[in-house]
């Protein structure tokens, strides 16, 4: 049994003049134990709206349309906040956030930050217990535990920061971890140090299942198993890194790739080529296709037909036409 | 037109903060010239004081030690500087006052050049910069900063460089907060300018790869001094300096092993 599910969900916006804004439409997948789900677009295309419903957390104005999120065959979906926030996040699905500085209270130490997130979840652990178990956590990371620990968040490097979210996230050894841009404030080199935190922590079994959302398809190539590309609040195509990042087939796939650059030989001379235009207004009631307007092999039928997933070369795809 | 006279010229500047035990040498004995037309990319890690060279460009601090001159001269005249010198940013956010409409602002920008032009000539010259961006004026008529996107606001920052036409432009991160596409995008009006206007750039990034496709020569920065400087290709495909190898070696490419797993 896959352990985690997500069936149909379909999330949206209302706006204060009542109008829906359909964030997300109707996506879905299932991940195995030790599977990393890479999920990629532009900005925009409803990535981190999708790790909202992810948690089950509906915080208004986002509400759920439609579908089902379970983990282990339990159902993420109709609790109440102050649930999802006691039984949800950080022992079911936990989130690791964009902005490791942003995310930090400045005015306390990182262990009394990690801390809270045990005595909130756990009655009757004193604080000896708890700063025992941060110590041989965080012994993991191949950090300075000790400095680390009685640190405030402004005296540590972005990437010890961004490892101690990490590791406040995962504390409770939480099933899915969601990681929203984990690395893309900062530099490659410290990039490289996080994400081979992420894997070792993953090969320990501290985290079973991962999203990773990110606009560097680069770098999903090394981190995922499985890519899912998103377009307007859509899936337009799923399969494995290997078939999405070299044999694309959905045309969004395609031109996605070609804005890619990089300082391989013979590169200077190719040009990334951009995506002309906007992605629709959610806001308006769509018809067909969603990428047609700026798709290069568009044809007429396009706008007037909706695309539904079908399998193309081994892999899901949202286009009549790919082949 | 192409003088002989260098955009910048810095002889061992230094760049200091703090003082005995926390002592912070931001830039550290670092020489090196600009020409005109040029662009030139600045190249490291965090903290490796490429954001304080760009400030010392722009004449946001003054070098502790050493001689950094514009076109020849010290900059003495901050106003007087920032006529011909402009940025751009990394978080187009903060870059604008979200209780003016951009168009408001984007005129405002005018203030600071000597030469006035009439309020007909500023429209003019804001609506030509708008579709140089590919945004129509009608696009961002009455629009506030909050209502756009992150890519139109980065676009609207280079519309900003487009109206104004300053003689050099320090771009600081100018990409790291937007996604692949709109990144391809950048860089292609980036070129337009260099093309158009014969812009002197200095571009300021911790991507090897964006510096590899866009400039003339690359700095390769590390702890305050500049490790390795030459043609992109020589740099980037046969570097020298152990920085540069790790900086290189750092970057998740597609057809390379990065980490196994």
């Amino acid at each position: 049994m896959a352990t985690f599910e997500v069936e149909n969900l379909s999330l949206h916006y209302l706006t204060r003049f009542g109008n829906k804004v359909h964030a997300v439409s109707d996506v879905s997948f299932t991940m195995e134990k030790g599977e990393i789900l890479g999920i990629a677009g532009e900005s925009g295309c409803g990535k981190s709206t999708l790790v909202n419903g992810l948690m089950g957390l509906f915080i208004p104005p986002l509400y759920p349309t439609s579908g089902d999120v379970r983990v282990n065959g339990e159902s993420l979906m109709n609790r109440t906040e102050a649930e999802v926030r006691k039984n949800v996040l950080s022992r079911k699905v936990s989130m690791i956030p964009q902005g490791a500085f942003n995310a930090l209270n400045p005015t306390r130490r990182v262990k009394d930050i990690a801390a809270d997130v045990i005595a909130a979840h756990e009655q009757g652990v004193d604080k000896k217990q708890i700063y025992d178990r941060l110590r041989q956590r965080f012994d993991l990371f191949g950090m300075d535990t000790e400095k680390v620990l009685n640190a405030f968040p402004i005296q540590l490097t972005a990437g010890e920061r961004q490892r101690s979210v990490i590791g406040i996230s995962t504390l409770l050894n939480p099933q899915m971890v969601i990681a929203d841009e984990p690395t893309s404030a900062l530099d490659v080199s410290t990039q490289k140090v996080v994400i081979k935190m992420i894997f070792d922590l993953l090969e320990k079994g501290i985290f079973s299942t991962m999203i990773f959302i990110t606009h560097e398809l680069p770098l999903l190539r090394h981190v995922a198993n499985n890519i899912a590309i998103m377009y307007a609040g859509e899936i337009v195509e799923k399969g494995t890194t290997e078939q999405i990042v070299f044999d694309p087939r959905h045309p969004y796939t395609r031109a996605l790739m070609g804005a890619m650059l990089s300082a391989e030989p013979g590169q200077r001379q190719r040009k990334p080529v951009a995506i002309e235009g906007a992605p629709p207004n959610l806001a308006n009631p769509i018809s067909g296709c969603r990428f047609a307007d700026r798709c290069p092999v568009a044809r007429p039928e396009c706008k007037l037909k909706d695309q539904k997933i079908r399998m193309v070369g081994g892999r899901q795809v949202r286009c009549d036409y790919a082949d | 037109m192409p003088t002989n006279t260098p955009i910048f010229s810095a002889k061992n500047i230094s760049m200091h903060f703090g003082s005995g035990k926390k002592l912070v040498k931001a830039v550290d004995d670092v020489s090196f010239d600009i020409a005109d037309g040029e662009i030139v990319s600045v190249v490291g890690g965090s903290g490796c004081g490429k954001s304080v060279l760009a400030k010392i460009m722009l004449g946001l601090y003054k070098p502790t030690s050493g001689d950094f001159t514009y076109e020849g001269k010290h900059i003495t005249n901050q106003r007087d500087h920032w006529n011909e010198v402009q940025c751009v940013f990394q978080d187009p956010f903060s870059c604008f006052n979200q209780f003016f409409t951009i168009r408001a602002q984007l005129k405002a920008a005018f203030g600071i050049l000597k030469n006035k032009l009439t309020d007909a000539q500023v429209n003019e010259r804001v609506d030509n910069a708008l579709r140089a961006v590919n945004v129509l004026p009608s696009e961002i008529e009455g629009k506030y900063p909050f209502e756009l996107s992150g890519g139109q606001m980065q676009r609207m920052l280079l519309a900003r460089i487009f109206a104004l036409r300053p003689k050099v432009l320090i771009a600081d991160e100018p990409t790291s907060m937007v996604d692949a596409c709109v990144r391809a995008n950048i860089l292609d009006y980036l070129m337009k300018l260099k093309q158009e206007l014969k812009m002197t750039i200095v571009f300021v990034t911790h991507d090897i790869g964006l510096a590899y496709y866009i400039s003339d020569r690359l700095f390769i920065m590390h702890e305050g001094k500049i490790v390795e400087s030459g043609t992109p290709d020589d740099v980037a495909l046969r570097p020298k300096s152990p920085v540069t190898i790790q900086l290189i070696d750092d970057i998740p490419e597609i057809h390379k092993e990065w980490i196994k797993r």
